[in-house]
């Protein structure tokens, strides 16, 4: 497969024997860019992170999970590609400044992630580096480093040479092998029912590198038009399988402001912007973030094969562990939401608060009319080996009053609904548990009642 | 002087432009190999049959090894001689190295690892303490105890008695570079060794032993880990030799990293404790005596853990004067990976004991843990106190934790935060905060005293630059900038003028590890040996040739000062001694005066001094899932004369998170077949960027060394890594906040275990 792309500035044209080589790998192994790093090559530690650019986006991604072909057209800047000619970066210098390598090992990650935040003015660095683990320095003077570079607003110069290099690329210079159109592509997987989709590859490049799995024939959804994007329908929001979850976040922000703060805990922003939100339903997973809360809002999945186009509920899709309606041959083309739903709540309980995965999601949407539950709709992740509706204990609440006592006299129906298992993120009793107290919580949060530990603030007196 | 000064990193500025070379940067000859094991799949029995014939037919493969292809030792040990570099019929855990491919990538040897079709007669495994304890498999014929004054007597007639137990998890280094060795053949029997160790020299000596070959033919460099944490001060032996091996086998360059997963599957992790104890104490909380058994989970080998919990017996005191001590130490063996070195060795095991015991006393009594804590110190040393002891009778005559505790409670305004959580509280009927104090008193020196000795070579060029090579290793921690610093210092030159070398065993032989918090005092003290030996040759010789004194000359800013009126650029000085033939060569020795330890009577003087340091921290708690968050982190660290402010403040905060990881979020999940589950960054959660405190104040006490130390420095990096105690100590009081008279909180402190906690309440 031939793919080109720019590499700090050089045109990079490469014929790859394989689809599933990394970024890391060739970076490391053919062209000698040794400052990228691998330090677990499963997404998790941000030590690979490197700036992909093209004409819509700059975004940090993670080099040891992404495709050679996902690079096609685009441009990539590498920790040795990011400084001003011969000089550093701002970050770099302020980095050197505040003391904020010890090691050093972690540290192309974090300049790479904070260079691309830097151009796109995100100045939330918890949330900017949540994918960037230090195991030295306990991140206080990477975050100062972070701030000072920040108040310096000047552009990178190879941000404009990269992309007027790109617009210069005739269209056909980039020699595709992946489909346009979702037509093509529906023709295609009807030829080759056996194709393995590939969207972000943020769980599908985890089947490469730590599985060592040959995926066979594989496809690239990302050039695939009309997959991604967000549109507003006479009833409901439509949102393309490959929009990212990145910018899934962004537009709950405004319309589910309870979705936006589970998506920003959704894995990490390098994970954000490549994983998306039709991947994270496709893949089955029973502890993907989405799906609970998707199913909350009682969402519909379109699904395409050949010519034809149906539409079911998301809650019918996930059949069983491993097991999703999906026909052979099938793709999941879109997901339709509803335009409001003020009374959403997604909770996510993790071990760590950022770039965890779920020991139990929860996510609660109750109709209140007069004081009392009209409509419940309650789905969990983590409890079941698919995410799942809380059947017993919506129908148990529907027409009784909103209250803590409500929910209080829920024991023993969370218990219907669920047996989850133990494993190394919580045991069966503890996720039960919490369920239970995330029916409280629910109630409290409603009122107004300060209920999550990340909203809670030293006092001002004490400052 | 350079010495003191807040100078960034020697390497800062290859960090930030990616131009850094660790062991799998170094660029390799296009014939370099690669290496991958096989790993055992169960945790306990023999190997029946071993198909390796998928294995040796994959793609890339040049050769397969297994025990008997090995031509001399298989032995990875640090010194027990118990730890086969591949398994010979015995497997003793889930991931044991079985196997080794020799591929042409790193692909396709980890690939072509898995390819084995191996059959074992599996035995139970021995897992946990009350499996070791049942089948009194340990290392060692039976518990080590010390003893001090008449703890049984004192515990009868105590006013007050409790017991409690408490579990203690184990850690993962997560050094993000993970394991990693290069071999490279030389001409005749040599081998050049590049790893990622924090100990050369026992890269050099077991290299030796697998090549039946004299030390003389190894040389090991090292010039940085991508951190180390005690991780790589003997896990990086089975890499180092199996690339030596390979390489002497093909004769080609060989190289060896573990995937993540492999490196955790495969190498030791602190040692998890359980901790059981019997206190006596009076109404006011002064405690008169305390039983302790530690239990040490120890894995299949005995790597460093008699050290390892010897020093966590030699810290149950903390700071605290507690007559009557008695501790049983048990040393089990288990069917896990062998545990090993983790900063602080044993001593925050040791540490957390005496702390949880302190808290249990202050709930029971209903006294503020602080008054508890500081009812028991020490005495702060001054000419009108009498000296107190130890334990183990090592007099502590340092002593500083009143007033280092006093200035911090003034700087981070205890009481009045105190209160106001209080008052908070009250209004809060999900969310409780709690806040916590806690000291460390820390230990600094080899308790095996032969270790505690370093070597330096410094060489003056005549161009007046300097070139520097001690034993020490830098994972991180700055010590090469400290040395470096104490070099200009010594010459009166700028920091710049000093080259910075990779650590040598060709350059200076019989090293340490760098371990134990020693490197700078040890190598620091090594390197001004060495400048000095040439600034003496070059004293005596300038002044005798401008007919002066040799202690008419100094050596300061760039210049030397010949008598009171001649001065001469540092350069012109070397220049004018090579051209009369005056040596500017020179090795340096050092090695730790007045230490003596007894480890089996637990009777001396272990260390050289005690490194102080005290945390308090806030913390806010979800009484209804467990979920917690650290708001605020004050910390006050002794460091003594700093040689580098800067530095030192690096190694608190960052020995801060990452002991607050210990006790909160990092959590080792072991099933019932052995087998690790926790094996990923996925799975195995560090702290994260949000996890710091979002206040987070760290300060260094002034507070000079008493002893000679390298300009009255002490050691740094282990000390701080206690103070994260204080986390743990905070999630607890939110708990009591929350209701519950006397929390039994489990370290570590997982959203689980704290609900579990809350609960019990």
């Amino acid at each position: 497969m031939m793919i080109s792309f720019l590499l700090n500035g050089e045109t990079i044209r490469v014929d790859t024997p394989s689809a599933t080589q990394s970024l890391l790998d060739f970076l490391r192994d053919q062209r000698h860019l040794t400052g990228t790093k691998e330090g677990c090559n499963e997404g998790d530690c941000g030590a690979c992170t490197v700036i992909v650019i093209d004409a819509d986006s700059v975004k940090a991604l993670n080099a040891c999970i992404l495709f050679l072909p996902q690079l096609n057209g685009k441009a990539v800047r590498t920790v040795e590609g990011v400084g001003t000619g011969a000089g550093l970066h701002p970050i770099q210098t302020a980095m050197i400044d505040h003391h904020a390598s010890q090691c050093g090992f972690c540290t192309p990650g974090f300049v790479t992630s904070l260079v691309a935040a830097d151009i796109n003015k995100d100045r939330d660095f918890d949330t900017v580096l949540a994918g960037n683990l230090c195991r030295c320095t306990g991140y206080a003077p990477i975050i100062k480093a972070a701030q000072t570079a920040a108040q310096s607003d000047t552009m990178p110069e190879w941000l404009a040479t990269d992309r007027q290099a790109l617009a210069a690329w005739a269209s056909d210079e980039v020699a595709l092998a992946q489909p346009r159109s979702i037509e093509e592509l529906a023709t295609h997987l009807e030829k080759h029912p056996h194709t393995q989709l590939i969207a972000g590859a943020t769980d599908v490049g985890l089947w490469v590198t730590k599985q060592m799995r040959d995926l066979g024939e594989v496809v690239f959804l990302n050039n695939v038009a009309g997959m991604s994007g967000i549109t507003e329908t006479q009833t409901h929001m439509r949102i393309g399988a490959m929009t990212t979850i990145e910018d899934c976040r962004l537009f709950a922000s405004h319309r589910f402001p309870s979705l936006e703060a589970l998506l920003r805990r959704y894995a990490s922003t390098q994970i954000r912007m490549a994983a998306t939100l039709g991947g994270n339903i496709a893949n089955g997973s029973p502890i993907g973030d989405s799906p609970p809360a998707l199913i909350a809002l009682d969402a519909q999945l379109e699904l395409r094969r050949g010519s034809t186009t149906r539409v079911i509920d998301l809650k019918d899709f996930f059949i069983d562990y491993g097991k999703q309606d999906l026909h052979p041959s099938e793709f999941v083309t879109a997901i339709f939401l509803p335009k409001s739903a003020p009374n959403l709540r997604c909770y996510k309980i993790s071990k760590r608060m950022d770039q965890d995965i779920s020991a139990v999601c929860g996510c609660f949407n109750l109709t209140i009319e007069d004081g009392n539950i009209s409509n419940a709709r309650i789905a969990f992740g983590g409890m079941a080996g698919i995410p799942t509706r809380a059947h017993n204990v919506e129908a148990a609440l529907m027409n009784k009053p909103f209250t803590i006592e409500t929910f209080k006299n829920l024991r023993g129906h969370w218990e219907q609904d669920f047996t989850p298992l133990s494993d190394m993120r919580a045991s069966a009793e503890y996720r039960l548990r919490v369920a239970e107290n995330l029916g409280l919580r629910y109630v409290h949060d409603l009122e107004g009642t300060q209920t999550q530990v990340h909203e809670a603030q030293v006092s001002e007196v004490l400052l | 002087m350079s010495v003191a000064r807040p100078l960034p990193h020697d390497a800062a500025r290859e960090h930030v432009s990616g131009k850094a070379r660790y062991i799998d940067d170094i660029p390799t000859p296009s014939n370099t190999l690669h290496l991958a094991f096989g790993l055992s799949t169960i945790a306990k029995g023999t190997i029946s049959q071993m198909d390796l014939s998928d294995v040796l037919a994959a793609k890339g493969v040049v050769a397969v090894l297994t025990a008997k292809d090995l031509p001399f030792a298989n032995d990875v040990s640090p010194s027990a001689h118990d730890e086969p570099m591949l398994a010979t019929d015995e497997v003793h855990y889930v991931g044991q190295p079985v196997f080794m491919v020799i591929a042409t990538s790193h692909t396709h040897a980890r690939h072509a690892a898995r390819l084995a079709k191996v059959t074992y007669s599996e035995t139970t495994p021995i897992l946990t303490i009350e499996e070791a304890l049942a089948a009194n498999s340990r290392f060692e014929d039976g518990p080590r105890i010390y003893t001090s004054g008449d703890p049984q007597t004192a515990l009868i007639s105590a006013p007050n008695r409790l017991q409690g137990s408490v579990d203690l998890g184990g850690q993962e280094h997560f050094y993000l570079e993970g394991q990693a060795a290069l071999a490279l053949p030389q001409e005749d029997a040599e081998m050049v060794i590049h790893s990622s160790t924090q100990h050369p020299t026992e890269i050099q000596h077991k290299v030796a032993e697998a090549l039946g070959v004299a030390m003389h033919e190894v040389r090991v460099e090292v010039r940085r880990m991508g951190g180390g944490f005690g991780g790589k001060e003997s896990q990086g032996n089975a890499l180092a030799c199996a690339c030596a091996i390979a390489a002497r086998l093909t004769g080609r360059p060989c190289k060896m990293r573990y995937d993540r997963d492999d490196d955790m599957i495969i190498t030791g992790k602190r040692h998890d404790f359980r901790i059981t104890y019997d206190v006596a104490f009076d109404d006011t909380g002064r405690i008169s005596a305390v039983d302790f058994i530690h239990y040490a989970r120890c894995g299949w080998a005995q790597d460093l853990s008699l050290p390892v919990a010897d020093r966590a017996m030699l810290h149950a005191d903390n700071g605290y004067h507690i007559p009557h001590m008695r501790i049983e130490s048990h040393r089990l063996k288990t069917n896990t990976q062998s545990a090993t070195a983790f900063r602080g060795f044993g001593g925050p095991q040791g540490v957390f004991g005496i702390e949880y015991v302190l808290d249990h006393v202050a709930r029971a009594t209903g006294l503020d843990p602080l008054i508890v804590r500081q009812r028991n110190f020490y005495h702060d040393s001054t000419p009108a106190t009498a000296t107190q002891s130890t334990h183990y009778g090592q007099k502590v005559d340092d002593f500083c934790l009143n007033a280092l505790t006093d200035k911090l409670l003034a700087s981070a305004d205890y009481s009045t935060r105190r209160a106001e959580i209080s008052q908070w509280n009250a209004t809060s009927p999900i969310l409780k905060r709690g806040i916590a104090y806690s000291p460390v008193k820390f230990g600094i020196s080899f308790t095996l005293t032969h270790l505690n000795q370093a070597g330096a070579l410094v060489h003056v060029y005549q161009d007046g630059s300097i070139r520097m090579n001690h034993g020490g290793t830098e994972m991180g921690q700055g010590l090469f900038q400290k040395t470096a610093q104490v070099a200009a210092s010594r010459f009166g030159v700028p920091v710049s003028q000093v080259k910075i070398t990779a650590t040598d065993t060709a350059k200076v032989p019989n090293t340490s590890a760098t371990a134990a918090s020693s490197g700078s005092d040890l190598n620091g003290m090594a390197v001004q040996a060495a400048c000095d030996t040439i600034r003496s040759n070059m004293s005596g010789f300038l002044a005798t040739h401008f007919g002066t004194a040799k202690d008419q000359i100094g050596f300061e800013n760039g210049q030397v000062l010949i008598g009171h009126d001649n001065t001469m650029s540092f350069q012109d000085a070397a220049k004018l001694c090579y051209e009369n033939r005056i040596s500017l060569s020179s090795t340096g020795f050092y090695k730790t005066p007045d230490i003596e330890w007894d480890r089996i009577k637990g009777q001396g003087r272990p260390f050289y001094y005690f490194a102080y340091g005290a945390a308090i921290t806030e913390v806010v708690i979800d009484t209804l899932t467990g979920e917690y968050k650290i708001l605020r982190a004050d910390l006050l660290h002794d460091a003594g004369n700093s040689l580098n402010p800067a530095l030192d403040i690096g190694q608190v905060q960052g020995a801060y998170v990452q002991g607050s990881g210990w006790l909160t979020s990092e959590e080792l999940v072991w099933d019932d077949a052995g087998r690790l589950r926790t094996h990923a960054p996925s799975t195995y959660k560090i702290p994260a960027t949000a996890d710091r405190p979002k206040v987070f104040n760290t300060a260094l006490f002034e507070n000079e060394n008493q002893q000679a130390t390298i300009y009255r420095s002490k050691a740094v990096g282990e000390p701080p890594f206690m103070l994260g105690i204080s986390t743990f100590l905070a999630i607890s009081d939110a708990i009591a906040n929350a209701g519950v008279g006397v929390p039994m909180l489990t370290a570590p402190a997982t959203p689980e275990n704290v609900l579990l906690a809350l609960t019990q309440g």
